[in-house]
């Protein structure tokens, strides 16, 4: 039965090790008209890591996530993914090749229930032909049964039980962030981007989703990159943390060394340059 | 291979080659190009006030410019004399505009496009429903004379042969040009004109610096509504007044294309790029697929238009964000 | 009261994903199916069945085709009425070049003609969206009516430019072209759109409807998720077209009998379109709910006041029909976007919770 299930992406290359790197940028820079959104950005992201992109408002992040994904494509510079350096690419590769991803200000389909978002995930993993799907009958129902199986796994696993049934649009903000992180985990990533997951939450909803991030990486060693303003939370939960400022890297190390870094400080309580 | 030859030469050459042999004709198939491009122009222009101030597609546009017609003429033949019922429709495109803004518009701010469309879709068989309840469903003859638009033509000669241009076509043009000019004018240089460009910015950015949302899009539905009644009027002084042009009134959407949705000189250059360019393919094309294919040529032409630019001659190209 | 569905325990997902869960639901389906199957061929009058249920049904199954497009893939289409078009002429073309073959085979071939040429007209919604696409199918609407009149293989080179359904038989019995009884043309309709309803409520339920409404919701998401945009539009465009083609092939083999391009025009389209917003966009009860109330409108302003003994003339009720469409399509836009569909939906939420308020 789960024959078809995790059919996705399992040609793809030898398994990397914790600890190697799984992604490398090396002087990436983009921009918009005259715009300079990166300017010659290198960084590496290893497996099994939490990795953290900080910076001030505007600094480049998410551009970068972007970048990472395929959504935008940097003029200079390279993304070398599992040991392959990546062309132009179209988003919907990355996705085929394991990057997944939440978004700042939640995009999820705000027309479909939880189960449905958290099914969406699972698009990419899904292939019974057309003819079944017309007839929903036989492999075609099976597969649905087998991912919905999957489905309610995460969704247990995020504690949403109570509203599988409820369209997302109706949820609070909170939640809605933490359905977004089931549909991306539904993708069963080996490079996870999380873009400010903790947003507007309380501290509660915070610690919540910071123990999720960290048991994500726990039972399913899943690299995590993510960008998020509240340093405590990056302090905590990020093995490694990068720092962008009007879209240089600034500085680059474990929390306590970019906690001292002068560049940093300067960067957050705004020193005349 | 002779077939093929054949062929291109017919698609390629001897079109060409009887532009050549009489020019004279081919200015004439110009100038026409050119009004029913003023035409198409007019209409896009109203397509375009609204939706640079409300970010509204207002499909009804086109039947805007029936009924502003119908109403004139209708209040002309119940006996009111004539610069008197243009006052009077003038009253009934306010009347509208402050209805739609009211009924339509104010529930339903802040939803996506394609509901806004839908909702001027369904503008659209309202007036088409009143207007024909109201003036009936017979086309009507537009009180051209009675106005003081001229009729009768000039007959200028050219290349041996002469060229024919009716008056009232060459109206249509001056009307045209006055009327955005005067858009120009009203958008760069009057208080209400800019802020009606900082609402076609950002709505909640206008809002907060005390613009009122309302008023402004009562003005610009009024102003599409003076540019639907001058359409109106000179559309029914070339043919007649009737829901016919409702069809027609469509072509403005493939000007739009090429125009960019929110370019006053887009609808313009637009316009007579779609007006000339399907006489053109009419006239030297048309015959050798059988003609009338006037019908189509403007949305393919958009069509093809659509693959390369597509955000029109002078559109802005959108940088999508997530 | 009776709607309750307290002691119905799902034991498997499979259970939980059924079309209809409640048991109430689906003695409900089975009561309207032996209506429409039983009731109304045995006591609807001849007038009743084909002027108002066969028409009713066909447009039913254009509408649940543009709605597979505009509600679940949300792509708007203008161009309806000449995809339904395609599935006409295809029909006609393969009923006379091949006789001996059952039409009701060529009805449900001619849709896959439309669902190609769809293909063709959806192929730009790779680099457009919302109102632009709108233009493109408008390209499509005009262009493929030109081409019913100008061609004329397509009506086998009919003086009239006309094109007429033969006369064919199913099981010894005559079911379409001059003669054919009601009851015949309207069971061949209402099992074409059973069958073809269910098909598309498991396409929509499964893997390719939720990769439409992803595409519709937040293509980008979606994009980033691995989807690939064009092929899953282009799916959209197909399914779409093909229900339209059948309900085209439908609209002249079982209701009108002999058509002309004219049929196929915009009006069609926006017919269609109204069907789809006032039912419910992205709800396939909606499409039947919208179809029934705009196929019965015309003839409630008609009748109604005749009851009131008021004669009102004939184009003053099309009148007033098309201003209380317009009028309700922004209605519903304000008040219920949804449409009927949600209504119903409420309906049946206030039923269970019934005589509490929640």
């Amino acid at each position: 039965m789960m024959a078809f299930v995790d059919t996705g992406r399992r040609a793809g290359p030898k398994p990397i090790a914790a600890g190697e790197v799984l992604l490398e940028v090396e002087g990436i820079s983009l921009a918009f008209g005259g715009v300079k959104a990166l300017n010659s950005i290198s960084f590496d992201i290893r497996k099994g890591e939490v990795r953290a992109i900080i910076g001030p408002n505007g600094a480049g992040k998410t551009s970068m996530l972007n970048v990472i994904n395929g959504f935008y494509h940097p003029q200079h510079g390279r993304i070398t993914y599992r040991g392959e350096v990546r062309r132009r690419q179209r988003p919907d590769t990355a996705a085929q090749q394991g990057i997944s991803r939440t978004f700042q200000n939640v995009a999820l389909f705000k027309g479909l229930t939880t189960l449905e978002n958290i099914m969406a995930g699972r698009a990419l993993k899904m292939n019974v032909g057309f003819f079944w799907q017309c007839l929903r009958v036989g492999p075609a129902l099976n597969e649905e049964i087998a991912h919905r199986r999957k489905v309610e796994e995460i969704i247990d696993f995020l504690e949403i039980e109570h509203i599988r049934k409820v369209p997302v649009g109706k949820l609070p903000y909170g939640l809605k962030k933490r359905v977004e992180l089931g549909r991306a985990l539904a993708q069963e990533p080996e490079l996870l981007l999380l873009d400010e997951p903790m947003a507007g939450m309380n501290l509660e909803e915070k610690e919540d989703m910071s123990r999720f991030i960290l048991d994500v990486r726990e039972q399913f060693g899943t690299t995590i990159a993510l960008i998020e303003h509240d340093m405590g939370v990056v302090m905590d939960i990020s093995d490694r943390v990068v720092v962008l400022d009007y879209g240089r890297k600034i500085a680059d190390g474990t929390p306590d060394e970019v906690q001292k870094n002068q560049d940093v400080i300067d960067a957050y309580l705004g020193v005349q340059h | 291979m002779e077939q093929v030859l054949e062929v291109l030469s017919m698609v390629l050459v001897e079109p060409f080659a009887r532009m050549a042999t009489n020019p004279a004709f081919l200015v004439q198939v110009i100038w026409e190009g050119f009004v029913s491009g003023v035409l198409y122009a007019l209409i896009a222009l109203g397509f375009v006030l609204i939706f640079k101030a409300s970010g509204v597609f207002n499909f009804a546009q086109g039947i805007m410019v029936v009924f502003a017609a119908l109403t004139l003429v209708g209040l002309h033949e119940a006996g009111v004399p004539a610069w008197v019922a243009v006052a009077l429709a003038l009253v009934v495109m306010y009347v509208l505009a402050v209805g739609v803004e009211r009924i339509v518009l104010r529930p339903l701010v802040n939803q996506p496009d394609i509901i806004l469309l839908m909702a001027t879709i369904g503008l659209t068989r309202v007036l088409v429903g009143f207007g024909e309840l109201v003036f009936g469903g017979e086309p009507k003859v537009m009180i051209a004379n009675e106005l003081g638009i001229p009729s009768g033509v000039w007959r200028i000669p050219l290349f041996d042969r002469v060229v024919v241009i009716k008056l009232i076509d060459l109206t249509a043009a001056i009307v045209a040009i006055v009327m955005v000019a005067g858009l120009a004018f009203f958008f760069s240089r009057t208080r209400i004109g800019r802020a009606l460009r900082a609402v076609a910015d950002d709505h909640q950015a206008a809002l907060s610096v005390g613009i009122s949302l309302e008023q402004i899009w009562v003005i610009v539905w009024f102003a599409a509504g003076i540019v639907a009644l001058v359409t109106g009027i000179m559309w029914g002084a070339r043919s007649d007044v009737s829901f016919a042009l409702e069809i027609i009134a469509l072509k403005a959407l493939p000007v739009l294309i090429l125009g960019g949705f929110t370019s006053v000189p887009g609808a313009i250059v637009g316009g007579l790029i779609i007006g000339i360019g399907e006489k053109i393919g009419e006239i030297y094309w048309g015959r050798l697929i059988g003609g009338g294919i006037e019908s189509w040529l403007a949305y393919m032409i958009a069509l093809l238009f659509l693959l390369f630019r597509p955000q029109g001659l002078f559109g802005e190209k959108i940088i999508e964000r997530v | 009261m009776f709607y309750r569905e307290a002691g119905q325990f799902k034991t498997g997902y499979a259970d939980d994903m059924a079309v209809f869960p409640i048991r109430q639901d689906r003695i409900g389906i089975a009561v309207i199916l032996a209506i429409a199957y039983l009731a109304v061929p045995m006591f609807g009058s001849p007038f009743f069945v084909s002027t108002i249920m066969i028409p009713m049904l066909i447009l039913t199954m254009a509408a649940i085709g543009l709605n597979i497009l505009t509600g679940y893939a949300g792509l708007i289409s203008l161009g309806t009425g000449a995809f339904m078009g395609v599935g006409a002429y295809a029909c006609f073309k393969l009923a006379t070049a091949f006789p001996d073959v059952n039409v009701l085979v060529w009805v449900l071939a001619s849709g896959f003609f439309s669902a190609a040429i769809g293909v063709v007209f959806g192929l730009p919604s790779l680099r457009i969206k919302g109102l632009y696409l709108a233009v493109a199918t408008l390209a499509a609407q005009f262009f493929l009516q030109w081409c019913f009149v100008r061609i004329g293989w397509l009506t086998n080179y009919s003086s009239s430019g006309s094109i007429e359904a033969a006369r064919r038989s199913l099981f010894g019995v005559q079911i379409t072209g001059p003669g054919a009884s009601e009851t015949a043309r309207y069971l061949c309709v209402l099992t074409l759109l059973v069958a073809l309803t269910w098909i598309a409520s498991n396409i929509v339920r499964g893997r390719i409807g939720r990769k439409w409404m992803m595409v519709r919701d937040m293509d980008i998401a979606a994009e980033l998720m691995g989807v690939r945009l064009l092929p899953t539009k282009l799916l959209a465009f197909a399914v779409s077209s093909y229900f339209c083609g059948v309900a085209g092939a439908m609209l002249l083999f079982f209701h009108y009998g002999s058509m002309e391009s004219i049929a196929f025009n915009i009006e069609l389209s926006f017919q269609v379109l109204f069907m789809v917003i006032i039912g419910g966009l992205g709800s396939l009860i909606g499409s039947y709910l919208g179809a029934g109330f705009i196929a019965a409108l015309p003839v409630v302003i008609k009748f109604a006041p005749q009851i009131l003994g008021i004669e009102l003339p004939s184009a003053v009720v099309d009148q007033v029909t098309v201003m209380i469409i317009g009028g309700l399509i922004i209605f519903f836009l304000i008040v219920e976007p949804h449409g009927f569909a949600r209504l119903w939906q409420i309906g049946k939420q206030k039923l269970r919770v019934w005589p509490f308020p929640y």
